[in-house]
Formats: C-alpha cells, sequence, structure tokens
C-alpha cells in the first residue's frame, strides 16, 4: 500500500506542489505566529526575567512592571529588618524623554540600578564595563536601537529629561516590549533622569538570606510594611507578561494569526487530498472488488497525508529557520526554539491526518460494484 | 464451486423499484469457462457482482465451494473476495501511477505475500501473459491488449481459484481480443481455473465452454457441455 501512496503522490507533480504550498504556507505562518508569540512572551518581561531579584515591592496595585509609580525610601530599613531579607535596594524603571541629535524627543525607560549588587543590572554587554555605569550621568543602551537613538556608539552624548548623559556601553538582544527602550544606568543617575526627589524611588528589589524560603520572607514583608505590593520575581515576570502580551491584545493577536495559518492549511491540505482521492476513486474501488479491506485504503490515503506533511514540514521548518534568524538583528524577533521545531512537526502530521478524514470517509464508502461500470 | 440459487436483485424501491434478477439458478463447475451473455440492462454484470461477493442479492442462496455467502456482514466479503477471485475489467483498472510489476505485486500484497517474493511471482506472472519485457511499463505506455494481459496477471496473482471478468474484450481490437481469450482459456485450462466471462462480444463466443443467455433477469437460454478447443478448430 505504501508503493501505491508514495507513486500515487508523485505521479500529478502538479497535486503535489499545490498540496505542498499549501502545508508550507499554513506551517510557516503557524511558526511565524507562534514565535512571535513566544518572542513577545520572553520580550515583555525580559528585565524582570534577568534581574536575580527575589522579591519586588511596588506601590499597591501597580498593572505591570512598567507601571510603577514613587515609593518612600524610608521603607527600604523597614524591609531590612524582616528576617529573611539580606539586601534591599532601589530600582527605578520610568519612561522618560530622550533627545535625538536632530532635536525630537523619543521616549525610553531609563532603568535606574544598584550598580555592583547583581540586582536588575543589564545582561548581555558587549561593549564596555558595568562598572562604568557607577560615573555620573552614564548610560548604556543596546545596539538595537543605537541608530532609534540617535547614537554612534560609546562616547556619544545625548540629552535625557534634559540632562546630560553619556553612553558607556553596549548590550545585545535587550528589546523592549514598547517602542520606547531601555536605557541602564545607576539608580542614582535614574534619580535626576525621572525626576524623582533624593528620598524615592520606583521599586525596591530584595534579595532574599541563603536558605531563606521567598514565599515565608515575602509574607514577613506584606505583614512588616504598609501601603505596598509585595511580588515573587516569577509572580512580577507574569503580572508583567499577562499585561503586554494579553491584556493589549498583541499576543492573542499573533495566536489568531497562528489559529488561522492551522485553519487555511487544513482546508488547502483537505482540498488538495479531497481531490486526489476523488481522482483516485475509481483505483480505490478496484482496490476493494480486489479485496482491500477499509484499512488498506486508510493507509493509502495516510501515508500519502503523512509523506505530504513530512515533504512540506521539511520546506516549511526551513523557511521558519531562516526568517527566525534574519529577524534576529530587528525590532520583532521571531523564536523558534527546538520544541516548537518538533511540535510543528507534529503538527503538521496532525493536521495532514485530520484533513485526510474526509478523503477517508468518501474512499471507505465506496461501492466495489462501480468497478463494473464501464 | 459455485451455485446459485432462486438469486433476486431489486433495486430502489416502491414504484421506483427494478427487479434486475428474477430467481437465477446456475452451476459454474471448477475448469469451466462460462459466458454470461445479454442486452445491456439484462442483469449480467449485476449477476457477475453477486457472484464475485461485491453486490448484495435482495434473496435467494449463493454458495462459494459450498459456503453460503448470502447475509455475511459486509465486513468478511473483502477476504472472501480475496480467497476465491480474480477480476478483469473492462477499462482494465490499472493504477497508472505503477509499473506493469508493481500492478501485479498490489494483488500480491493483498495476499500478504511481500518483498522479493511477490517481485518474483509478479514478474513471473507477467511472462506467462507475455509481457516480460514490459515488467518496468507504466500503462500508460502499454496497448490495449497488453494492458489487459496485465490485468489478467494481476487478477491471478496469489491464484484465485475463479476469474471474473467483465467484457474483457470490449476495449480492444480483434486481434488483442483474440489474444486476450486465447490467453483466459489457456489459463483455464492449464491451471484448471474456473473464468466467468460478461461480454457483449460474439467473437469471444467460440472460446465458452458453457453460455448462459440472460434476459430481464431470467435466464432464456443455456448452452452447456460446448468443447471450446473443438469450436475452434
Amino acid at each position: 500500500m505504501a508503493t501505491i501512496a508514495w507513486k500515487n503522490l508523485f505521479h500529478d507533480r502538479t497535486r503535489l506542489f499545490v498540496t505542498l504550498v499549501g502545508i508550507v504556507f499554513a506551517l510557516v505562518l503557524i511558526l511565524v505566529q507562534f514565535g512571535l508569540f513566544l518572542s513577545f512572551l520572553e520580550t515583555s518581561s525580559n528585565i524582570v526575567a534577568n534581574s536575580h531579584v527575589d522579591l519586588w515591592i511596588s506601590a499597591p496595585s501597580i498593572p505591570h512592571v512598567n507601571g510603577g509609580s514613587a515609593l518612600a525610601e524610608g521603607k527600604r530599613y523597614q524591609a531590612l529588618s524582616v528576617p529573611g531579607v539580606e539586601r534591599v535596594e532601589k530600582y527605578t524603571l520610568m519612561f522618560v524623554n530622550w533627545k535625538l541629535p536632530t532635536g525630537a524627543q523619543e521616549a525610553v525607560q531609563v532603568v535606574g540600578y544598584p550598580v555592583g549588587c547583581g540586582l536588575g543590572g543589564p545582561w548581555n554587554v558587549t561593549q564596555g564595563d558595568l562598572n562604568d555605569l557607577r560615573g555620573e550621568d552614564t548610560v548604556m543602551v543596546d545596539e538595537l536601537y543605537l541608530s532609534k537613538l540617535g547614537v554612534k556608539g560609546i562616547g556619544s552624548t545625548v540629552e535625557i529629561t534634559g540632562r546630560r548623559a553619556r553612553v558607556v556601553g553596549l548590550t545585545r538582544g535587550i528589546r523592549s516590549f514598547t517602542t520606547a527602550p531601555y536605557v541602564y544606568t545607576s539608580f542614582k543617575n535614574s534619580q535626576n533622569y525621572a525626576r524623582l526627589t533624593e528620598d524615592q524611588t520606583i521599586f525596591f528589589v530584595v534579595r532574599t538570606a541563603p536558605g531563606a524560603d521567598v514565599a515565608n520572607v515575602k509574607r514577613a514583608l506584606i505583614a512588616r510594611l504598609k501601603d505596598v505590593d509585595v511580588y515573587t520575581n516569577e509572580e512580577m515576570r507574569r503580572k508583567t507578561m499577562y499585561y503586554w502580551v494579553l491584556g493589549t491584545g498583541a499576543g492573542v493577536t499573533t495566536l489568531l494569526g497562528a489559529i488561522l495559518g492551522l485553519i487555511v492549511g487544513i482546508v488547502v491540505v483537505a482540498q488538495t487530498i479531497y481531490a486526489a482521492t476523488v481522482d483516485h476513486i475509481r483505483e480505490f474501488g478496484t482496490l476493494k472488488a480486489m479485496g482491500a479491506s477499509n484499512w488498506n485504503i486508510y493507509q493509502v490515503i495516510l501515508m500519502q497525508a503523512f509523506l505530504s506533511a513530512l515533504m512540506g514540514y521539511t520546506i516549511a521548518i526551513a523557511i521558519g529557520a531562516a526568517v527566525a534568524h534574519g529577524s534576529q538583528s530587528g525590532n520583532v524577533p521571531i523564536a523558534l526554539p527546538p520544541a516548537v521545531a518538533v511540535g510543528a512537526l507534529l503538527l503538521a502530521v496532525v493536521m495532514c491526518a485530520g484533513a485526510s478524514f474526509i478523503s477517508i470517509r468518501k474512499a471507505t464508502q465506496i461501492d466495489p460494484a462501480m468497478v463494473f461500470k464501464g | 464451486m459455485i451455485q446459485i440459487r432462486n438469486l433476486v436483485k431489486q433495486y430502489g424501491r416502491g414504484d421506483a423499484a427494478v427487479q434486475a434478477l428474477r430467481g437465477i439458478d446456475l452451476d459454474v463447475h471448477s475448469g469451466e469457462i462460462l459466458m454470461l451473455m445479454g442486452p445491456s440492462g439484462s442483469g449480467k454484470t449485476t449477476l457477475l457482482s453477486i457472484m464475485g461477493c461485491i453486490l448484495g442479492a435482495t434473496s435467494g442462496s449463493v454458495k462459494i465451494d459450498g459456503a453460503e455467502i448470502m447475509g455475511l456482514p459486509e465486513s468478511k466479503l473483502p477476504g472472501v473476495r480475496l480467497r476465491h477471485f480474480g477480476f478483469v475489467f473492462q477499462g482494465f483498472n490499472l493504477f497508472p501511477a505503477l509499473t506493469a510489476r508493481e500492478n501485479v505485486e498490489v494483488g500480491l500484497h493483498l495476499k500478504k505475500v511481500r518483498g522479493g517474493a511477490a517481485r518474483r511471482q509478479a514478474e513471473s506472472l507477467l511472462e506467462q501473459v507475455g509481457l516480460g519485457g514490459k515488467i518496468n511499463s507504466y500503462p500508460a505506455d502499454l496497448s490495449g491488449g497488453q494492458k489487459q494481459r496485465v490485468a489478467i496477471a494481476r487478477a491471478l496473482a496469489g491464484d484465485p481459484p475463479i476469474l471474473l471478468a467483465d467484457e474483457p474484450t470490449a476495449a480492444l481490437d480483434h486481434q488483442s481480443g483474440t489474444n486476450v481469450m486465447e490467453l483466459l482459456t489457456s489459463l483455464a485450462k492449464e491451471r484448471d481455473r474456473t473464468v466467468v466471462i460478461v461480454t457483449h462480444d460474439s467473437r469471444v463466443l467460440p472460446y465458452a465452454g458453457e453460455i448462459v443467455h440472460i434476459e430481464d433477469g431470467r435466464i432464456r437460454a443455456h448452452e452447456i457441455e460446448r468443447e471450446p478447443e473443438e469450436v475452434l478448430q
């Protein structure tokens, strides 16, 4: 039966081409949309995920990490007195204005972190040294946004909220989910850029003592501090991710795109496999007359679907990998982790098998007596 | 071999009902070449289909090697067809994407003969029908007579005791039709196979051992004890 499936598939190359185009189109659409979705998940909360913070103390009811509001510094000492707390540092994340060389303004998010303690700093530093951020009015930006921010490289001098800033380092791949790039600086510098007073911060970031239970420390902080919320790093990550990806509809749109790709794929593949089955209906009738069971017929159709899926997947994954690779240097990266690649293969097989269902019904309902009709 | 008693086949119901067979009694013996003749719509192909377990009858009895097939569940019929019958069709019904050898192999694969054994048997069968030099040819590259020979080789795959042929010469020219009939006749004789042929073609009558004339679903005449070779001579 495998021979019939294989040879029937390759006998009509035009139909095979159309089938493969349908599968490839659907799979590439799914891979790109789902890759975008995964990338959104990662980008929307990357600053939290890479912060190495155990607990975040914020003003009450903030919607996400990018939406904090000012807290009084005094709470830091209250937090430090809670058992299990090793370190409490001030941390800023605020939207501010960046002045381009042309004079135009660009929104950025200034990240003020405690330099040197390993909490909340940038990662993937490609040029410069984190210790350079200890200097006054020094910042680091990501390579992706050099052009957007009008920065030529290290040493460029810019203006943030009317205050001078000097670029002392570059990072790679620290993307912002919004259109405002992240600009890293020391907490002290960030107070100036964000126009916070000396005793104000946006967050307190907490490192718990070795062996301390983070959940217990969180409960103790909530009990001790008034008018604040306390989140574990994972809670803050999820809160931020859900807000940006699901709350704004960006993630839902990409997921819908992926589902649309799946539906289009199933319809196209179902149509082409059905048309192929109808074209070969007399052959299936002959097989049945010769004594083939319905299972034999299923084998032929499913084998055709499986082979189509495998060929379509091979082409689609190559295109998807090229698109994902090419997108890494752009503002909208597409993630293609191995799990998604494997998932796409399973999806291709399920999609093609599902698309064969109507054909199988058609083929197994053939009256073998048709073979005697001329 | 095949025993048919009071076989009735009705298509449709009520006012639209059509009686295709109206009480057929027929015995087909081993090693016999039986021809079913009659005008279009007389019921001969319906009778062949019921004999071959491809179509169910409305009532009556059909026994193959003494086993009643009427009333067998649908799921059992492919197995009966596989064990007892080889089919030759008017339109050849070859698989166009497969070579002559692969076409024959399909019949063998259905009978669980696989791999090298299937390949050797298919090539041997094609040799027997005179197509040893065409084993790798596709149906599109064969003449009508050659296609029907491939179909006969396929029908013989797995050595079924009964060959059922529906108008096997209708799509062939005189010479090809003669060749096909000589092949079927010799196979029936040499291999002691039963061959039932539905035909309109009076050219093939000399090859018949027994001729059954059907009209309006009834047997009108039954010529028996003919000797094909004598007729031919």
